[in-house]
């Protein structure tokens, strides 16, 4: 049955898209665990939602696994302590955003964890809690998306009253160029992810499993198939490569052929989608008893003398990264955090590894500038790229003249900020970056109709 | 590690296809050499110093135009300027005097394009702003059709002869069957062995420039295939209702500007719509407008101004024409 699956034309999501160079120089790297650092700083506010309270005080003396920020409110996730040490400050640092955010700072001393937490590497298969307890115990160890977009997992598991889900989607696309943390999850930690995902699928309460992965990771798609080839109810997709198939919405399409509406979420059509990573994370968090304080992160870059995929302490500076990748390159221009179509640059070498973090990409000096930004010449190509069915040259005028509500009949708040358009464009125009502002201005003009 | 490192820090993406207007440009240029090739094969000199006056003059006078009137850098290497000469010169006949194809060059430019502010303002076709003008304003010159004798010396006093289209019209209360003796055969037709402006009739020369736009990745099917599809159907009706009135859809696919018109002019990014339902409606209007003009109308071709008459509907078409958007269909909840 899944091998007739892989003889079928290869499924993947119908409108638009693009292909960048895939780039992935890491995909055969064994993940390393990376040194402790001396210290590390932790942000308070690694996830989509309200900050956490931080609940630890200077001079507190910390195990690994610690609590040290509490949840605040539904949409929200603990933070714990990646490593044992004292509290130096419960601070400010300067995160991906290139923002000052509050953080927890802790000297690290010693190796210490929190004495609930299993630390052997015995694969726990058993699964003994009810679908309340495993999202609870996900709430409390602070999981979030791990694909990047750090939506806290609990709430995704938390399905609303009405609504009916029926499939469970694993997104192991990973279609980000350069990026290889997902892939050596898959690879390395399969079985571990495996017990993950049937204990979101347990939560859950659904029959049905869909593993998609992009076929430019062949080992991974033979690995996972054998694995679940005797499960009921999962089944592993190898999709066409093509960006962005990683988005929630592109997955759905390509996996089930359902089309999340315009303003919904996935569960409007019945499916959650999980990352493979997220599913690491809740294995370890319901078998292992161990909270999110770690994380896989590519360390990437064409001039990078070695590529790596690392388990990271979260709150590592990204400098301590490159250096165990081999240094900065001498012609270093740009540092991405993530991969390079959605990924955000850093300003400073300083700044912490968060739950978010999927990779660090190192960018040369000759590719990390834009090119000169031509007249529009209307050829099209970022409407025939555009994975949503959007206009771009259209909003980025609109925008550009704060014509904001046309800029909502137009859909602007469909779109995702995959980058295609801006990738495509050959007159080099900035579409992303006026859609963005017009975006923001539209999110505004709605949150004001609100309040009236 | 050095840590005062100068970090760029732009929004993302952080990398770009391999593509720029000037590429897309220069594509444009190759897939139109097949028929520049073939046209000076057929119509010897004339053709050369046609493509050349066009050529450079449009090139030149965009220069000038940005450089002494606009006072903005001139942008005439990105390829733009280029391709108008090449399509205006292959919109004319290859006898074409100097003097009127430099005419026609400064109107295609100063008039069709920098007017509106140049490349990506323009509404209207600029090659075909220049062709029609001279069309109107040189009606004799423009229609003394060069026939293609091989490659000789002969410029202005190349022998004419009229175009299959122009037969077609002369001749209109001959019935069709008996024009057809005179008509050069298809397979002429498809080699262009007939008379016709410098690069609209060898067929198969065009039509090795289209596939070279598509691998190239210049322009998308959807205009030229709706263009000569439309044009198919429509006089395949007609020349079904009465053969013995109307020329059958082969006929007008092959001959005239049709293909030029479809695979070149149409396609200009510029003057053609951003989806691809609107570029059927396109390509479909182009068409029809075609055969209206053609065997209605009293010119005997009719694919410029089609073209020119939907350039003037494309904003109607990409403020109406919506893609489908992702999730539409659905209702939320």
């Amino acid at each position: 049955m899944k091998r007739a699956y892989r003889m079928n034309m290869l499924k993947t999501f119908t409108k638009g898209g693009v292909h960048p160079p895939e780039n992935k120089l890491s995909g055969n790297k064994p993940i390393e665990k990376l040194g402790l650092p001396k210290q590390v700083s932790i942000p308070i506010a690694q996830h989509i939602g309200a900050p956490s309270t931080p609940v630890v005080n200077k001079k507190d003396k910390v195990k690994a696994g610690d609590i040290i920020a509490k949840s605040q409110g539904f949409v929200s996730s603990n933070i714990h302590a990646s490593v044992s040490g004292t509290v130096s400050k419960v601070g400010e640092v300067m995160d991906t955003s290139g923002f000052r955010k509050p953080a927890v700072i802790i000297n690290v001393e010693d190796d210490e964890w929190n004495d609930s937490i299993d630390t052997s590497s015995d694969i726990i298969r058993n699964i003994s809690y009810s679908s309340q307890e495993i999202v609870d115990k996900i709430l409390e160890a602070g999981i979030v998306g791990m694909g990047g977009a750090t939506f806290p997992s609990h709430v995704k598991l938390s399905v609303p009253e009405g609504k009916k889900i029926d499939t469970l989607v694993i997104n192991g696309v990973e279609c980000e160029p350069y990026l290889t943390s997902d892939h050596r999850v898959m690879l390395e930690r399969t079985e571990e992810m495996l017990i993950g995902v049937k204990l979101i699928k347990k939560a859950l309460g659904v029959d049905r499993v869909l593993i998609g992965i992009e076929r430019n990771k062949p080992d991974a798609v033979d690995h996972i198939t054998n694995f679940v080839s005797e499960e009921e109810g999962m089944e592993v997709y190898p999709l066409k490569v093509k960006y962005p198939q990683g988005g929630e919405k592109q997955l759905i399409k390509a996996l089930l052929d359902r089309e999340v509406p315009s303003g919904g979420l996935p569960l409007d059509v019945g499916v959650v989608v999980h990352n493979v990573g997220t599913a690491l994370a809740v294995y370890e968090a319901l078998q292992k008893n161990k909270p999110l304080i770690e994380r896989v992160v590519t360390v990437t870059g064409k001039s990078l003398s070695k590529p790596s995929n690392f388990m990271v302490r979260i709150g590592t500076p990204v400098k301590d990264l490159i250096e165990a990748a081999g240094g900065l390159p001498e012609d270093t221009g740009k540092i991405v955090s993530g991969g390079p179509m959605m990924g955000k640059a850093l300003n400073s070498l300083d700044v912490p590894v968060v739950k978010g973090t999927s990779g660090i990409l190192v960018i040369p000096e000759r590719e990390a500038h834009r090119a000169e930004e031509f007249n529009c010449i209307r050829c099209g190509k970022c409407v025939d790229v555009c994975p949503m069915g959007l206009e771009p040259y259209l909003l980025k005028q609109l925008a550009r003249l704060e014509r904001y509500e046309e800029c909502e009949e137009n859909a602007i708040m469909d779109c995702m900020e995959c980058g295609s358009c801006s990738f495509t464009c050959p007159a080099r125009v900035p579409l992303l970056d006026y859609i963005r502002f017009g975006k923001t201005n539209v999110s505004q003009l709605i949150r004001n109709r609100k309040q009236k | 590690m050095d840590n005062n490192k100068v970090l760029t820090v732009s929004p993302s993406p952080h990398v770009y296809e391999n593509i720029s207007v000037r590429k897309l440009m220069y594509g444009v240029v190759v897939a139109l050499i097949p028929a520049l090739g073939w046209s000076v094969i057929s119509f010897g000199i004339g053709a050369i110093i046609v493509t050349l006056v066009s050529v450079l003059s449009c090139i030149a006078f965009e220069y000038l135009i940005q450089k002494f009137l606009l006072k903005q850098k001139p942008t005439v290497t990105d390829g733009s300027a280029l391709v108008t000469g090449l399509l205006l010169a292959f919109n004319v006949p290859s006898n074409l005097p100097v003097g009127i194809i430099i005419i026609g060059a400064l109107v295609a430019i100063g008039m069709g394009k920098m007017s509106f502010g140049g490349l990506g303002t323009n509404p209207f076709n600029p090659a075909l702003v220049g062709r029609v003008f001279l069309l109107i304003s040189f009606p004799v010159q423009m229609t003394s059709w060069p026939e293609p004798k091989g490659f000789g010396t002969n410029y202005i006093d190349a022998q004419t002869g009229a175009t299959p289209l122009g037969i077609l019209q002369e001749e209109g209360d001959v019935a069709v069957p008996q024009l057809m003796d005179k008509m050069p055969q298809y397979s002429d037709l498809f080699y262009g062995q007939m008379g016709g402006s410098l690069g609209e009739m060898a067929a198969f020369a065009l039509i090795i420039g289209f596939i070279i736009l598509l691998y190239l990745r210049v322009i998308s099917w959807h205009i030229p295939v709706s263009t000569v599809l439309s044009v198919g159907v429509f006089t395949g009706i007609l020349w079904l209702a009465d053969p013995t009135q109307y020329a059958d859809p082969l006929f007008h696919i092959l001959s005239g500007g049709l293909l030029l018109g479809a695979i070149f002019m149409a396609t200009d990014y510029v003057t053609s719509p951003m989806t691809n339902k609107a570029k059927w409606i396109y390509g479909i209007g182009i068409g029809v407008l075609t055969v209206i003009i053609r065997v209605f109308g009293s010119y005997p071709e009719g694919v410029s101004f089609a073209i020119l008459i939907m350039n003037a509907f494309v904003p109607i078409l990409n403020r109406y024409i919506k893609p489908d958007r992702f999730g539409k269909e659905v209702q939320h909840g």
